[in-house]
């Protein structure tokens, strides 16, 4: 699986963090998502799908 | 219960959800997915910040429909359901049955009364409300903006940039302050103000004066006129459940559903058209936010797909404005008392936390996102049914 995160899109709501915490955090100083790690895990797979449809800025992609 | 078919009535953001996430969780039945609106699905926050101000196209705020365009049909409007066969009717005399149907109609705009028709008066609810507003903004002079919640604070701040002379006005003393309280609510206020934007706050707006069939201004209830070419009417917004007459469902202040969503068997609601048993709360809520859209509509998909689990969301809002963006993770209560946890008021960047009776039932993040989530934590029990699952959020 790989990540893609868009930070220009990204609205700082966080929501991908509290999905998929190892995958995901903000920036302190902003919000701004940023990705940990863009080649996760098959036991992170069903939390970053769930960050990818709930970011309300579409601003994560998932490619298999 | 497990559908064989599925409808949902609505292709926004909720609607779309709850498409995407029966698909993403295994579903192999027929799946429509129906919306009145001419359009592909597209996202709607946008439309009063970014598309208004015309810094994004229409391709740019397109929501994905990759997993689900077999099953998308757009404009055509379902105007009736018969909830007891889970029957829709459309506006081109189709009927169309599922095992489960899904309402994801959305809202309808409020707007002022009598006289809909004039030039020069506007609403912002749909793509095509957006771009007849754009245009009338690029244009305008002296914008008058009626209302004082969320989506009239953020056109007021777009249209100041397009160098307009631009008039906030509304019964609240200021942006926001029954939903955010007096706190961040006056710092909106100045925020507005040092902008430019004129605040005619604490006063209701009687109506729209015209001449010729063109605005000319508003009227306020204390009998002063503002001049306006351009008034853009952002009091809020109704739950679109005309079509819904005679349905059989339970419409009060949107579809009333119980803790899972279900209306009635076989029938969900998703998004802001849902009123819904929360049982956190321990009472019927309705959520006009984008997460909850979205949240909502999967937690919708699961239930279709026979997952037992009720749905009990932290609410969670954001609104941004010039560089201000604010976050708000729980409802907070403009009585409750406020304390600020992290960072500084007067550096523009804090968080604060917002409690009833000792307890906390709110975070606000001011120009903090990081910092307000960490701080979500301590409001969830607030939000937490006993009922709730293990790791549901």
């Amino acid at each position: 699986m790989k990540v893609l995160l868009d930070q220009d899109s990204c609205v700082a709501s966080g929501q991908c963090v509290m999905a998929a915490p190892d995958v995901f955090d903000q920036r302190d100083e902003d919000g701004i998502a940023v990705l940990l790690d863009d080649t996760p895990g098959a036991d992170a797979a069903d939390g970053v799908r769930q960050a990818a449809a709930i970011c309300p800025a579409l601003a994560i992609a998932v490619q298999d | 219960m497990s559908a064989g078919s599925v409808l949902v009535v609505g292709a926004s953001a909720a609607g779309l959800a709850t498409a995407e996430a029966l698909r993403r969780k295994g579903f192999t039945g027929r799946l429509t997915l129906l919306d009145a609106e001419p359009h592909r699905p597209y996202d709607r926050p946008p439309l009063s910040k970014q598309y208004l101000a015309g810094d994004w196209d229409a391709d740019r705020i397109r929501l994905r429909t990759s997993t689900v365009d077999d099953a998308l049909v757009v404009g055509e409007a379902a105007v009736g359901l018969d909830a007891a066969t889970r029957t829709v009717r459309t506006a081109t005399r189709r009927t169309l049955t599922a095992d489960a149907v899904v309402v994801a109609t959305g809202l309808r705009p409020r707007t002022l009364p009598g006289r809909p028709d004039l030039a020069g008066v506007r609403v912002l609810r749909s793509l095509d409300d957006a771009t007849a507003l754009r245009a009338e903004l690029a244009a305008a002079r002296r914008v008058v903006v009626v209302g004082d919640g969320v989506l009239a604070a953020e056109i007021a701040a777009t249209a100041r940039r397009s160098g307009a002379e631009v008039t906030m006005a509304g019964p609240q003393p200021a942006p926001l302050a029954d939903q955010l309280g007096p706190l961040a609510a006056g710092l909106l206020a100045d925020l507005h103000t040092a902008r430019g934007v004129r605040l005619r706050l604490g006063t209701a707006v009687a109506e729209v004066v015209a001449d010729r069939g063109r605005a000319t201004g508003v009227r306020l209830a204390d009998g002063e006129t503002l001049p306006a070419d351009l008034v853009v009417v952002a009091i809020g917004a109704l739950p679109a459940t005309d079509w819904l007459a005679g349905s059989g469902l339970r419409i009060d202040d949107g579809v009333v559903c119980d803790e899972r969503c279900v209306a009635a068997p076989g029938i969900y609601a998703a998004g802001d058209v849902a009123r819904w048993y929360h049982p956190g709360l321990g009472r019927l809520v309705r959520l006009e936010n984008r997460t909850n859209a979205t949240e909502q509509g999967i937690a919708v998909a699961g239930a279709i797909l026979g997952a037992d689990r009720p749905y009990a969301p932290v609410p969670y809002m954001w609104t941004d404005q010039y560089d201000a963006r604010i976050q708000v993770h729980g409802r907070p209560a403009a009585d409750a008392e406020v304390t600020v946890t992290d960072g500084a008021v007067a550096d523009g960047r804090f968080v604060a936390v917002y409690r009833h009776a000792g307890r906390p039932s709110a975070v606000l993040g001011w120009n903090m996102p990081r910092q307000a989530r960490l701080r979500r934590a301590d409001v969830a029990a607030a939000y937490a049914g006993e009922s709730r699952p293990e790791g549901a959020r």
